[in-house]
């Protein structure tokens, strides 16, 4: 195992104590209901059994309008500005995520000057702030130490407490982290902003693009290029637990599917093959990739490379175009694109290859599957109509929902709680694609910030 | 204005350019025409009358591509003239190594396109070995939706750009 980048080794994690209990009873509830509502609405919308099982009881589901939660991020307290810079981070987080809703900095009406003292409770609620959050950032040396409490204004009780050490440098994964805890202990639900995205990165015209392989932090920022742009490269791939990629590289002649390593750039091709292997993925276990080889006739087979042993599996084997295989998240199951019916289409087999079925009949194509951490939808890009789209449907091909069409939209990943996909788009006449990312609702569709032009994100698991 | 008549003068030797460059001054639009292929852009036929045998020769005189219906690699009947003078040409001319690029339009998945493109690539590569172009000559790469020549977003330019090029020597 290597050691992650921007990990932090050294991070002490301390639950702060929950010291104020002064007024006890009708609990939480403002904060829970308004909790159990944002599941129960998309439960209700989703079909997804998602939901804190403390939440559900009293709730109204009726309502499939997911409310953003009003809450209020104070200005961590710091002796110099990372402070506000940390809660600005979290706010963002938040903010995109649809689910909340962050309050105005120019309402409050408090100033927390002591995050060791209760709030006011009133100054908050009466601004209809639900939770709260405080907090103080204080630098020693090269390292930070960070500490937030997450409070139940209605209830008048703190909901959550935690402190973290670590170098300066991480001071946004502590925000990310912090982003995440608020978010779990208000959804029931894992978060997501402690992660990253690898993408290419397009510039030049388009008749002459120059594609580079970056990698960037879930909201953006900390952009780093992994390749120079000599070399034509697409389709890369988080390994699931190392810190390294899978990507399609024409560098040197034949386009083949190589491993690279996050850190030190070292490069290797993957397998032997005696044509053009492309479309690679690792399993959940990190210990193989699946690919697409080029076959003589034209045609294209989906193959599993083992990657200890880098003995070779070959998985399909008809006269058509075999690709986009993406393992189910238990790493039994593969789905992916064929045209073996006449036009693409969405299968599904055994990750040994037995058992292909095609699971969607739609109208139009459909192509790029990837299988939800979850394990419960695929993603996938349909065309019909002229018109790209992104849907999800259940593995057995039933339930399908599309969230957003375009003029070009391709490519889903998802986030690693499963709740939110990432993906390229492109307006007709824009000159290039973007990355946007969605909710699984099909709401809160928001422009991911690239420096140039971009296209195939892969969403990495949350950082370790 | 000054620079069309630049140009014109250095393509007077395609008489398709004249009328080109002719037509866009008259009419004094600034847009420019979509590259089609490399007699197109400037890169055989400036320089001088195609000398036989040259590449030169085969991209202007014989034509270097053929185009592809939407999602097919299929040969069509005026791709197939063209692949037939391309074989005759090569046969003709057996020292050239090839390489087929088989490309898509942008109205298709990346990785599906690139499968797309290589299936046109071996869908073209077998056709000039059945014009008696020796198979161990041709070599295929598929750029998928990767290199589009024609850059607009309707079907004038993907028309163009789902095609097969036979490339000499290494190719791009």
């Amino acid at each position: 195992m290597h050691v992650p980048e921007r990990c932090m080794p050294e991070l002490m994690k301390v639950n702060i104590a929950m010291t104020l209990h002064r007024r006890a009873p009708t609990p939480i509830r403002a904060v829970l209901r308004a909790a159990a509502l944002l599941a129960a609405s998309l439960a209700a919308t989703l079909t997804l059994a998602l939901a804190p099982a403390r939440a559900l009881v009293e709730i109204d589901i009726t309502d499939g309008n997911v409310q953003p939660l009003p809450i209020a991020i104070t200005d961590m307290i710091s002796s110099d500005g990372l402070g506000a810079q940390v809660t600005e981070v979290i706010a963002a987080n938040l903010k995109r995520s649809g689910l909340f809703s962050p309050i105005d900095k120019a309402a409050f009406i408090e100033q927390i000057s002591n995050p060791d003292v209760a709030p006011q409770f009133q100054s908050w609620t009466v601004l209809n702030a639900q939770a709260l959050v405080t907090g103080r950032v204080v630098q020693e040396g090269g390292r930070i130490r960070a500490e937030y409490r997450l409070w139940d204004t209605f209830a008048g009780q703190q909901l959550d407490g935690q402190q973290f050490s670590t170098d300066a440098g991480n001071w946004r994964r502590v925000a990310h982290i912090i982003s995440d805890a608020i978010y779990k202990r208000l959804t029931g639900e894992d978060g997501y902003f402690d992660s990253r995205v690898v993408f290419v990165d397009e510039s030049g015209p388009k008749s002459a693009r120059i594609k580079r392989l970056a990698i960037m932090d879930q909201d953006g920022a900390n952009v780093r290029y992994l390749t120079n742009g000599n070399d034509l490269v697409l389709t890369p791939r988080f390994s699931p637990n190392r810190q390294e990629i899978t990507y399609m590289s024409y560098g040197s002649g034949e386009p083949r599917v190589y491993l690279s390593q996050i850190e030190t750039g070292q490069r290797e091709l993957l397998g032997n093959f005696p044509g053009m292997t492309f479309a690679p993925r690792f399993s959940p276990d990190g210990a193989r990739v699946v690919l697409s080889l080029n076959r003589d006739d034209g045609n294209a087979d989906i193959f599993a490379v083992d990657l200890r042993s880098r003995s070779t599996q070959r998985l399909t084997n008809s006269n058509s175009i075999n690709t986009s295989p993406s393992y189910s998240p238990d790493g039994g199951q593969i789905v992916f694109t064929s045209d073996r019916a006449g036009k693409a289409q969405i299968y599904v087999m055994g990750a040994d290859g037995s058992g292909q079925n095609r699971i969607s009949f739609g109208a139009g194509t459909y192509s790029t599957p990837v299988w939800s951490p979850r394990g419960d939808l695929i993603a996938f890009t349909k065309q019909t109509g002229g018109e790209f789209a992104i849907g999800v449907m259940r593995p057995d091909g039933s339930g399908e929902r599309i969230l957003t069409t375009g003029f070009l939209v391709e490519g889903p990943t998802w986030a690693p709680n499963g709740r939110v996909l990432m993906y390229f788009k492109e307006g007709a006449g824009s000159g290039g694609a973007r990355l946007y990312s969605i909710d699984l609702s099909g709401r809160n569709e928001q422009r991911i910030p690239t420096p140039n032009f971009a296209s195939d994100p892969a969403w990495s698991p949350l950082l370790q | 204005m000054q620079l069309s008549v630049i140009r014109v003068s250095r393509f007077a030797r395609n008489p398709a350019f004249i009328a080109l460059f002719a037509a866009l001054a008259v009419a004094g639009c600034a847009k420019k025409p979509l590259p089609n292929n490399a007699a197109d852009l400037g890169l055989g036929a400036g320089a001088g009358a195609a000398t036989p045998g040259s590449p030169q020769d085969f991209t202007v005189n014989v034509g270097d591509r053929i185009f592809f219906d939407t999602d097919s690699s299929a040969i069509r009947a005026d791709a197939q003239a063209t692949l037939a003078r391309q074989a005759q040409w090569l046969n003709k001319y057996p020292n050239y190594s090839i390489t087929v690029e088989g490309h898509a339009d942008e109205r298709g998945t990346r990785e599906y396109n690139i499968a797309l493109g290589a299936r046109r690539a071996a869908a073209t590569r077998d056709f000039l070995a059945s014009q008696g172009v020796a198979a161990a000559r041709i070599r295929t790469i598929s750029y998928g939706k990767e290199r589009p020549v024609a850059v607009c977003d309707d079907a004038s330019c993907w028309n163009q750009n789902r095609r097969a090029v036979t490339a000499l020597g290494g190719g791009a």
